[in-house]
């Protein structure tokens, strides 16, 4: 996947006009596992909404395995997560899950059936009779990564998806995933605000910075894989999340130093 | 089954209280039966005007039923019509809620004029026009005030409209729709006895009313009225069962 010379400008003209995104470079090999972070308003979800073209940027190039974005989705590529599981609530957890198969018009048969291998890769087989209201948040948002990855996307976008669950849940939902990314293959993009999640899930943390959303740094997280519980012990790991945060820092610091030259 | 009775038990106790009281009030301060009939009264005189009562029952009922399903159905054809092209939504909303706040009733001895005192298309039509409205306004709530996310998930599907409607907009509308449905149920009868009272056939529930009232026979008129009030609680309470039918997810 490959992003050149992003910029993207919400709003009117002159000084109403929001730059959220300016001269994004980036490039995301296939299988890689890579996290957006960075304070509110750096434009992370707006750069995640690029990739999966449910917006456009004002200048620039999405391409997704040589395809500009829109084809990519067109050719249904993306599977996504949000913060809120969005499941239908008139539907049941494996009716959700067909939702993506039977909008691509699958075969009832085939829809049943994949369906549920994919309720048991998030451990969900036994509450596909149920609907969504009788799950806790947890599990929903497992129905939701499920159904995203239903249709084997190249390229899974999540956004925030865990923002919204409790610490405990949260850790094992990134287990879950990390397990679920070594079993499919597919290439994902992770925007979230933890600084630990981001080391612990990716292969790369791309840092961005406010006014206007640009990336800052890009760190490299070689811990070695599968991670487990103990990635979260292990030395490397504090020093990955250090230098992550040292990155931040550093961004804070220059902003606030260009905004006192400024005023 | 037990659960259910606890549930019910203030209301029917209520409802008893008021009815003991009703009876014993007319009884001690010795009100004239064509002020106030006591409930007792009611009561055997509805068994006396049954078969009379039952002709107009049937009657007014056919045409409360028959203007609440014209008037749902409109309201849905326009409200998808509506909710598709903005321009007609931001054209028509606003008359349709203005519209809705006025007494629509008050047209119902035009429209006795239009299709004919006899003709059951007069009341039809009244019932009709008073459900339209509700069925209408919430409808196109429904089928437009869908989250974000889920539509923002058809899209990264590459869905086309008619699958975002199928899939989301409808589902999504039907709670909507009920409500709107519930009131229009109460509307319905409301509608349709009261366009009755203005002409029309004898063997109908609002004249069967409005004549025995005129004629100073109040518990035969009241015998009328508690009918009209259960036609009420009956279409309503058939709305709610269809409802339930309709979206087995709720809880």
């Amino acid at each position: 996947m490959q992003l050149t010379d992003i910029n993207k400008t919400f709003g009117g003209r002159g000084a109403d006009a929001v730059h959220a995104l300016k001269d994004i470079n980036l490039s995301i090999k296939s299988n890689e596992f890579i996290s957006l972070i960075g304070p509110s308003g750096c434009g992370k979800s707006t750069l995640l909404r690029l990739v999966g073209d449910l917006i456009t940027p004002s200048a620039g190039d999405v391409r997704v395995n040589g395809k500009p974005a829109h084809e990519a989705r067109l050719k249904r590529e993306y599977g996504m997560v949000f913060q809120q599981a969005t499941l239908m609530e008139w539907r049941t957890i494996r009716q959700n899950v067909e939702l993506p198969l039977e909008v691509m018009a699958w075969s009832a048969d085939k829809r049943q059936a994949r369906a549920r291998q994919m309720l048991d890769l998030v451990h969900l087989a036994e509450f596909e009779r149920h609907y969504p209201w009788q799950l806790s948040g947890g599990m929903q948002q497992r129905v939701a990564i499920a159904r995203a990855l239903a249709f084997e996307p190249a390229l899974l976008l999540m956004d925030e998806p865990f923002g919204a669950l409790d610490e405990m849940t949260r850790e094992r939902m990134q287990l879950e995933v990390l397990r679920i990314w070594s079993q499919t293959h597919t290439t994902v993009i992770f925007v979230t605000h933890s600084i630990p999640e981001a080391v612990f899930l990716s292969t790369r943390v791309v840092v961005m910075s406010a006014r206007p959303g640009r990336i800052s740094a890009i760190v490299d997280v070689d811990l070695p894989q599968p991670r487990n519980f103990e990635t979260r012990e292990d030395p490397r790991f504090f020093e990955k999340i250090t230098e992550v945060r040292e990155a931040l820092r550093r961004d804070e610091a220059r902003g606030a130093a260009l905004r006192a030259a400024t005023s | 089954m037990n659960q259910r009775l606890e549930r019910w038990l203030p209301a029917l106790a209520v409802f008893i209280i008021v009815l003991v009281a009703w009876e014993g009030l007319v009884g001690a301060f010795h009100i004239q039966r064509f002020l106030l009939p006591a409930p007792s009264l009611i009561w055997t005189t509805f068994w006396r005007v049954l078969p009379d009562l039952a002709l107009a029952t049937g009657y007014t009922a056919g045409n409360a039923i028959g203007g609440l399903v014209l008037g749902a159905a409109l309201g849905v054809l326009v409200a998808l019509a509506t909710a598709r092209w903005t321009v007609i939504n931001e054209g028509l909303m606003p008359f349709a809620v203005a519209v809705n706040a006025m007494p629509i009733i008050a047209l119902a001895p035009i429209l006795n004029q239009w299709f004919g005192l006899q003709n059951p298309f007069s009341k039809i039509s009244v019932v009709a026009l008073l459900v339209f409205f509700p069925v209408m306004i919430n409808m196109v709530r429904g089928l437009t005030q869908v989250s974000p996310a889920a539509l923002e998930l058809f899209r990264s599907y590459a869905a086309n409209e008619f699958i975002v409607l199928g899939q989301l907009r409808l589902p999504n509308s039907l709670p909507f729709l009920f409500s709107a449905l519930k009131v229009g149920a109460s509307l319905s009868v409301i509608a349709a006895v009261v366009s009755e009272y203005f002409g029309g056939t004898q063997r109908a529930l609002g004249q069967f009313i409005s004549q025995r009232a005129g004629l100073f026979n109040f518990p035969e008129a009241w015998a009328g009225i508690v009918v009209a009030c259960l036609l009420g609680l009956g279409l309503y309470g058939i709305v709610v069962a269809v409802e339930r039918a309709a979206m087995p997810w709720r809880r």
